[in-house]
């Protein structure tokens, strides 16, 4: 059985404007052990639904779901303290600027001590035993003296570190990522995503990463899910997902890259992500899709091999026609 | 290069007094220690570094917002650092170097029109037009960097992060600049929106034939646009030369370094990765010698006493100790 | 083409307003704050035509009549007459222009050298700024209805000079409020981006950095203009602000003194209608700021 499950998971915000649709119907399920990356542009919905998961949306979100759950246990019925002690200690999240997810009126040591305080039974000499451990697991240098400073006296590399700690203080099962490298120097990126990396692989927790970055999720990720306007277009495993995408966005995605550019003028995908006000119908993408057909126009595609598309791409990068949808319309 | 460069800069140096009340004596710090560059019509020069480095600096110096500690700065034959005392002068430099920002959200007026904004730099530097044609090249403009003419009356916050960049392209070039300071314009940007400013760019730049000063820390941009690279690492140019070259067979260890760290998107590439160990120091107090020294893997004695010169090893410049004395050769380039 | 723009940009300023209303009347206090003071406008300005008596007419044959549904009161009197026989509601009325006037000239004096003050404390920066923010400071440090009195004796007593003392009482907040929000916008890049296009010194503080510190100005604005009409009735009733027989509401506290025992509706109504009033837009105040600042805003 996978460690989480997610089905049907959908968030509305209601707005100004009336209710946006954040967070599209997603499914998700991860196994223990597993590195899970989830990459999409802006507005594709990727953290509000992990901030879902972990019960942190605001009021103003209605999040509804079939069913999701952490090791079994059903997240959704659950009495809201219950829930909390689960967010807080089977799984944790970090945030892109660590500069801020770091109160800055309390040294690290007390932040460190107070999320074990509240999960784990262990008495004061063993959690501060523990907080060391914990600060040189992640690589800090001298951690008795860095557990009485403040954050801000910290860099963001440091400051990133010792998120790391407190996160993985109680052992979560599961850890969720969103842009842990984002707000970092490339040097340092590659220090925290190796840092990460070896964590999941030592302690067998499942690690989902929420990410822009295309060469991050090539860096370290098993499976990729690509997102796009609130949808899941693509889940594929990693190598398969570079080499032969299925879906023409993460077709445009890959080629808009500048590193893979053959000439000086990039291919970009025109238009941008749907908003509240201009979402399209039939297929989310299909505005900017260059294969489009006209049932993609009013019928949206449904899930299929993993590919949210009605005419999925061979390994060729030409668009197949398993329903016979182009033929109908005499696109060759 | 038979044109001429469009602007010299030989020796940049800028310091900063911080700190320092009443008591205490200010701390200097050494933003950028020596700079030295051309820009050339219709090329681009991209300078990487992490933060820290003097990007920032460097482009304050540029766009003449700050006048540099010590060292020349020639903008078109005028010389920008003595030169601006003389309002003709002034006003023909200012009109020569124009910026686009980071962050497309904070570098436009929120409560400005756009057509306002576009018209804002003829209005203050061109007094002479009247209203109307002052419009027609607002417009026009408009609709060169792809956006629609329609919404000139708009509120910035009426677009999106890749059509705000836009806007402040089109800000950029209504005076006609020859040059253009580029302040990572395409990292706040979503990717399939940065192949589309990445594109604009190109063809404005072969239109206009405007020189670039790409300020970046994304290698694969950098390497995508830029003509020449130059690396900083604490305010010290470290690599310098055309980027084919210098991206092909970095000689500074950081280069070689920074290159091995940007992830690509590539997940068979079998990496080889040269850690680096350590933080960024901060530039309030560097480290002595060479200022990468606690974190190169070549590092020596030699490295902690000494600052390093800059070497000509054709094409590129290096200022390392390692290059000098030939130790370099032992770490295999990590693309090659 | 223009059509098309001018249809865009009206739709644009419509979408803002729709947006700006639907914070504002998510809170129903800010919605009957706004209803009331309305009513407060048009009573102020109708006060002439809807009047039943003249505000100042004595009449010695109605002295002291009580409000109407009280034994002895009239429904020629509906609030009652005060100790020399004039028509409280009249005058009642009649107070209202004087409040809102005391508030529009004291915000307008205040705000406009606050701002003048702020802006350019927070633009130049160094010795200047030290300078204004330290006489500010003294300013401030003396309790403001104790400055405002003193002003006033020095100036000599008289509605105008309560209105000049309040708004220097006034002028500090606004001149903080307005430096520290031009020290944060100062540095946004969109201010460097004028520069670099060749922007001066004053049209970078007027029309680049001004128009974007205004949003806690508005507010301020209105919470003091609720605290203005209390300070202007605080000073007519120590008989240092308006002057009798003018019908202002503190100064009909005053005169109604020593009443408060035998003719109760002579202190309570003027009271009432400064505690209303002021409640009024101070309810008004905090919708405004919900519905105005940035960081409220909900997604």
């Amino acid at each position: 059985m996978a460690l989480l499950e997610i089905k049907n998971l959908t968030v509305e915000f209601s707005t100004a404007h009336g209710p946006f649709r954040a967070v599209d119907n997603i499914d998700l399920s991860v196994d223990a052990g597993e590195l899970v990356a989830i990459v999409g542009e802006s507005g594709s919905g990727k953290s509000v639904s992990m901030l879902a998961l972990m019960g942190l949306l605001p009021w103003t979100a209605k999040v509804t779901a079939d069913r999701m759950a952490l090791d079994g246990k059903e997240l959704t019925e659950m009495p809201q303290d219950q829930r909390r002690r689960i967010a807080g200690k089977d799984m944790a999240m970090i945030f892109q600027e660590p500069m801020t997810s770091l109160n800055p009126c309390f040294t690290v040591g007390f932040q460190i001590n107070e999320i074990m305080k509240r999960h784990l039974s262990l008495t004061r000499q063993e959690r501060d035993k523990r907080a060391v451990e914990l600060m040189s697991l992640v690589g800090i240098p001298s951690p008795e003296s860095r557990l009485r400073a403040f954050p801000h006296q910290l860099s963001g590399g440091m400051s990133q570190r010792v998120m790391i700690a407190m996160m993985i203080a109680c052992n979560p099962r599961l850890l969720i990522a969103d842009e842990p490298t984002t707000a970092l120097d490339v040097t340092i990126q590659a220090q925290i995503l190796e840092l990460l990396a070896s964590l999941q692989q030592d302690t067998g927790m499942a690690l989902v990463l929420i990410t822009h970055d295309m060469g991050v999720v090539a860096e370290v990720a098993q499976r990729v899910i690509v997102q796009y306007a609130g949808q899941q277009v693509e889940s594929r495993n990693v190598i398969d997902l570079f080499d032969t995408p299925k879906h023409p966005y993460t077709q445009a995605l890959l080629a808009a890259l500048p590193e893979r550019a053959t000439t000086q003028h990039l291919p970009s995908i025109p238009g941008v992500v749907p908003g509240q006000l201009d979402r399209p119908d039939g297929c989310l993408f299909n505005p900017r899709c260059q294969y489009a057909i006209q049932a993609c126009r009013h019928t949206p595609p449904g899930i299929q091999n993993g590919v949210r598309c009605h005419t999925p791409l061979n390994a060729q990068g030409h668009p197949t026609d398993p329903m016979g949808l182009r033929q109908k319309e005499g696109v060759s | 290069m038979s044109t001429p460069p469009v602007l010299q800069a030989r020796d940049l140096h800028r310091h900063y007094d911080v700190g320092g009340g009443a008591f205490t004596k200010p701390t200097p710090l050494r933003a950028l220690a020596g700079a030295s560059f051309d820009l050339y019509p219709g090329k681009t020069l991209a300078v990487v570094g992490e933060s820290g480095c003097g990007k920032s600096t460097m482009a304050r110096l540029v766009t003449m917002m700050e006048p540099p500690t010590s060292g020349t700065l020639e903008i078109d034959g005028l010389d920008a650092v003595h030169g601006k005392k003389s309002r003709n002068v002034a006003r023909q430099l200012r009109q020569t170097v124009q910026m686009v920002f980071q962050d497309p959200y904070g570098s436009l007026n929120p409560r400005q029109r756009v057509g306002a904004m576009l018209e804002e730099p003829l209005k203050i530097n061109r007094p002479t037009l009247s209203a109307k044609e002052r419009e027609e090249a607002g417009r026009s403009m408009m609709q060169r960097v792809g956006l629609r003419s329609e919404h000139y009356d708009r509120y910035p916050h009426m677009f999106s992060g890749g059509q705000r960049q836009r806007i402040a392209i089109a800000r950029a070039l209504m005076l006609n600049p020859k040059i253009v300071v580029l302040d990572e314009p395409v990292s706040a940007l979503d990717v399939s929106i940065q192949a589309q400013v990445l594109n604009l760019l190109n063809d404005l730049q072969e239109e206009f034939q405007l020189a670039y000063l790409f300020i970046s820390h994304d290698l694969s941009v950098v390497k995508h646009v830029a003509d020449d690279v130059m690396v900083m690492y604490l305010g010290h140019p470290v690599e310098f030369g055309p980027s084919k070259e210098a991206f092909a067979n970095p000689q500074h260890p950081y280069t070689r370094a920074l290159l091995s760290a940007t992830p690509m998107a590539d997940p068979r590439r079998t990496r080889q990765r040269i850690k680096l160990t350590g933080e960024i120091p901060s530039p309030l107090n560097p480290p002595s010698g060479c200022t990468f020294h606690p974190r190169c893997p070549l590092a020596n004695e030699r490295c902690k006493r000494e600052a390093p010169k800059t070497l000509t090893r054709d094409p590129v410049t290096v200022a390392c100790h390692a290059v000098e004395e030939g130790r370099n050769e032992v770490v295999s380039s990590p693309r090659a | 083409m223009s059509t098309t723009t001018d249809v865009a940009s009206a739709s644009a300023t419509r979408r803002a307003f729709d947006e700006f209303w639907h914070y504002f009347s998510e809170s129903r206090e800010a919605v009957a704050g706004m209803v009331f003071m309305i009513f407060i406008i048009l009573v102020a300005i109708l006060a002439p035509v809807i009047a039943p008596h003249s505000p100042i007419e004595t009449n010695t044959d109605f002295l002291r009549k009580p409000p109407a549904w009280q034994d002895g009161g009239s429904m020629q009197f509906l609030l009652g007459t005060d100790a020399v026989g004039r028509d409280i509601l009249s005058r009642l009325i009649h107070g209202s222009r004087y409040s809102l006037l005391v508030g529009c000239i004291v915000i307008f004096l205040s705000l406009t050298f606050g701002i003048l003050l702020g802006v350019t404390a927070g633009y130049f920066r160094g010795f200047y700024e030290t300078a204004v923010m330290r006489v500010m400071d003294v300013i401030l440090s003396v309790p403001s209805l104790l400055m405002a009195l003193v002003l006033v004796a020095i100036l000599g007593p008289g509605l105008e000079n309560a209105m000049i003392a309040i708004a220097v009482t006034y002028t500090p907040h606004f001149v903080r409020l307005s430096r520290a929000q031009v020290i944060s916008e100062a540095k946004r890049d969109y201010v460097m981006a004028s520069r670099i296009a060749g922007a001066g010194r004053f049209r970078l503080m007027a029309i680049t950095i001004l128009p974007n510190c205004m949003s806690p100005l508005i507010v301020q604005s209105t919470l003091s203009f609720s605290t203005a009409i209390l300070d202007a009735a605080a000073l007519g009733f120590l008989g240092m602000g308006a002057q009798p027989p003018t019908p202002e509401w503190g100064t009909m506290l005053a005169e109604a003194r020593e009443f408060i025992t035998s003719a109760w509706w002579m202190v309570t109504f003027p009271g009432l209608a400064i505690l209303i009033t002021v409640l009024a837009i101070n309810l008004m105040g905090d919708g405004l700021r919900d519905a105005l600042d940035p960081k409220m805003k909900r997604s």
